[in-house]
């Protein structure tokens, strides 16, 4: 089962390392990992994607929290949040093909950033599947180049997470 | 006043309490071996980083101290990591100072570097690249506060050779701010009173008792606790020292080369209480069948080792010695069901004594030829109480765990994690350095043996009494008999056909060196190595093909035990 970890880190030298390198020596699969500086400049808060059973998950967040410079470990699973991810797809658009673009860009809410006479450059945020979304109806254009961010979650209602 | 920040280092070891330090000089700590002139502090001058690390670790083991350790950069700092993962995997304190090249070069392949972050990141507890000598005070304070706090473990510190000469007026935190490192201390109450609940209505307990009990310091409480409900005891590798093994509670060892009744009793008893065990392979075979019939109460520092390898019905998170004080407190509120309790368990305890007459732990004695487990009792009769004994890692280590009967808690010094052939000489030195009256003893073998034999050369300089049973029988034994087991007695590469004259070789060291190949001179060659001053290396020319014996095979439950009879 797939699962979205929230892990808020010591903002320091080799945190990134410490992390990743707990889920490859622990066998833990990971399937897309960012991270960013919080308000706070001494901590960063990662979002990890990651599959297993439960038992398996036990042991990552365990693991997760065992790290010294881990400060929280939130996983959304089974919790109310808001999941986004970023996408800027780079997409041929020659005669025909630009206006059939253009009205896919538009039906996603996505935007052009970047426009030549054989190209544009799409950009696109939302839930991942959407974005798949797009991408399967961009692909018969000619997708050039594509960049995904992973993506970042945070928790619905009025309430943070302490420690940003 | 300025401090450099070699000066720093070494002030900081003192206000930590560190008296001695185990370690070897090279280019990237000339600065720091040139403050040693000058500090209190006592530096042991072993003659490889490895063992360096295994002396400061019988020195923590023994004393419950950190230990601490210096090398050098590259080649230094990687000769340490085979010993800090030892350390690791038995959860053992130690702090270890690795030069490094000036900051400006790191990452250039300069002379003698190497990423020792990035090498012992999976095998420290924490670890420290200083880039800047103000956060050096804090980070020495850190590590400290991490190594010996929680699950202890090894932190690591690399200190590159630019931060050892610059200045900055020292002053050392009293405090250390960790946000994201707050162990679990005290256990759960209402979590310990179930427990105790459980205890009082189980028909067939068994204490399941592992090195977080040694580390934690519980043998009082662990001994109180057993003769409170007369449960029977069973120790693993780690934890032979934690309960007396003459006891009549005691179960000795279990799992793959543990006893018949104590693989029985696990494999039968209605509950299993661990103590500061982690459920290791080694202890249960095949999982599936590991104490089946039991209820699960785990009792650990540690979240992570809790459910890590078996489903386990009550958890409780913190210090043993809270948590333990805090269930015997619960128990001895109810005098009626403890003694109620102890009524209804005779009947197990009856059965686990037929077990014990069945099949003692014992082996088939020879006349002719001396047995390996008949110099492991010789010794265990011969030594002292409180004498400590150090192994290396094969099956000497697994015979000494099986026949020597030991008194009191920190006298078992071994590799039970990690299985470092080689660790037991350098410990043994590490321990006697700690405990210089004490008779400390490394058990060995001919092939571990000869992986940090060096350190002879260490215990002479600093005359140090060490004592060396080499139970020599030419094989890599462990392996051999596996392949004798498990291959069709195709003892491919562990025929250690080169015979060494290891008498020969512990005098031009400078020690003595005494050698027997008869049954009925073991006790006196013992006995003369245990009055001789300084170092000595015993060698027994034992049985060669002797197995040690009973062993669950690789895939089975520990109740399918291969039998010595």
């Amino acid at each position: 089962m797939k699962h979205t970890i929230s892990v808020l880190v010591e903002n320091e030298f080799g945190v990134l390392a410490r992390v990743s390198g707990l889920f490859s020596g622990r066998g833990f699969n990971i399937e897309s990992l960012s991270v960013a500086p919080t308000l706070d400049p001494d901590t960063s808060r990662m979002t990890i994607v990651t599959r297993g059973d439960d038992r398996v998950l036990e042991q990552v967040n365990k693991q997760l929290h065992k790290l010294i410079s881990t400060i929280k470990v939130v996983d959304f699973t089974g919790e109310d949040y808001v999941e986004r991810e970023l996408a800027l797809i780079k997409v041929t658009a020659e005669a025909e093909s630009r206006a059939e673009v253009l009205r896919i860009v538009d039906i996603f809410r996505a935007k052009i950033v970047d426009v030549t006479p054989k190209s544009y450059t799409v950009e696109m945020t939302g839930a991942p599947d959407k974005i798949d979304a797009v991408l399967e109806l961009l692909a018969p254009m000619g997708i050039k180049e594509i960049v995904r961010s992973g993506p970042v979650v945070i928790g619905r209602g009025a309430k943070g997470v302490a420690g940003n | 006043m300025k401090l450099t920040g070699s000066q720093i280092l070494l002030e900081s070891l003192r206000l930590e309490g560190v008296e001695k330090v185990f370690g070897y000089p090279g280019g990237a700590v000339i600065n720091i071996y040139d403050d040693l002139f000058d500090s209190p502090i006592q530096h042991v001058l072993t003659r490889h980083e490895q063992a360096a690390v295994h002396a400061a670790d019988g020195y923590a083991r023994t004393t419950g101290e950190v230990g601490v350790v210096i090398a050098t950069s590259g080649p230094g700092a990687t000769n340490t990591v085979t010993g800090i993962a030892t350390a690791y995997m038995d959860s053992i304190p130690m702090v270890i100072i690795t030069g490094q090249v000036p900051t400006a070069l790191i990452g250039n392949d300069a002379f003698q570097e190497a990423d020792m972050c990035g090498i012992t990141r999976p095998c420290t507890k924490h670890n420290y690249l200083v880039q800047d000598i103000r956060d050096l005070p804090r980070m020495i304070k850190e590590a400290f506060y991490i190594a010996r706090s929680g699950r202890p473990g090894p932190v690591l510190i690399d200190l590159p050779k630019d931060i050892q000469v610059a200045t900055m007026i020292f002053s050392y935190p009293e405090t250390v701010k960790l946000r994201g490192y707050k162990p679990t201390v005290t256990g759960n109450e209402r979590q310990i009173g179930k427990a105790a609940q459980m205890m009082l209505k189980a028909k067939r307990p068994v204490l399941y008792v592992g090195g977080g009990a040694c580390l934690a310091d519980v043998s009082p409480e662990l001994l109180k606790l057993a003769e409170l409900l007369k449960a029977p005891v069973t120790t693993t590798l780690m934890a032979m020292a934690a309960f007396p093994g003459d006891h009549p509670l005691a179960l000795g060892m279990l799992g793959m080369h543990g006893t018949y009744f104590a693989n029985m009793s696990v494999t039968e008893c209605d509950l299993l209480v661990a103590i500061g065990a982690r459920f290791d392979d080694r202890v249960t075979g095949r999982i599936e069948a590991f104490a089946k019939k039991a209820k699960i109460i785990q009792f650990d520092i540690d979240p992570t080792s809790i459910r890590k390898n078996v489903r386990v019905d009550l958890p409780v998170v913190g210090d043993l010695k809270k948590v333990l004080g805090s269930l015997l407190e619960q128990l001895q509120d109810h005098p009626r069901e403890v003694a109620a309790q102890v009524e209804q368990t005779t009947g197990w305890r009856q059965e686990i004594a037929g077990w014990k007459e069945k099949q003692p732990m014992t082996y088939k004695s020879s006349k002719t030829v001396i047995k390996p487990q008949y110099v492991i009792e010789k010794i265990s009769e011969l030594t002292d109480d409180d004498a400590i004994i150090t192994t290396e890692v094969g099956q000497h280590q697994m015979w000494a765990a099986q026949f020597f009967r030991f008194r009191q808690p920190r006298t078992f010094l071994t590799s039970g994690g990690l299985g470092t052939m080689g660790y037991g000489l350098p410990a043994a030195l590490g321990a006697q350095i700690a405990f210089p009256q004490r008779q400390v003893i490394d058990i060995s073998g001919d092939g571990s043996f000869q992986m940090n034999s060096q350190e002879l050369a260490t215990l002479v300089q600093y005359r140090l009494p060490v004592k060396i049973a080499i139970l020599n029988n030419n094989f890599l034994g462990m392996v051999r008999q596996w392949q004798q087991l498990f291959f069709d007695r195709r003892y491919s590469q562990t025929c250690m056909e080169l015979p060494i004259d290891f008498v020969k070789l512990a005098e031009a060291y400078g020690a003595t060196g005494l050698r027997t190949d008869k049954v009925e001179d073991v006790e006196s060659v013992i006995r003369k190595a245990l009055e001789t001053d300084g170092p000595v290396l015993m060698e027994f020319k034992v049985s060669r093909e002797e197995n040690v014996l009973p062993m669950v095979p690789a895939g089975k439950g520990i109740h399918e035990m291969v039998l010595a009879s």
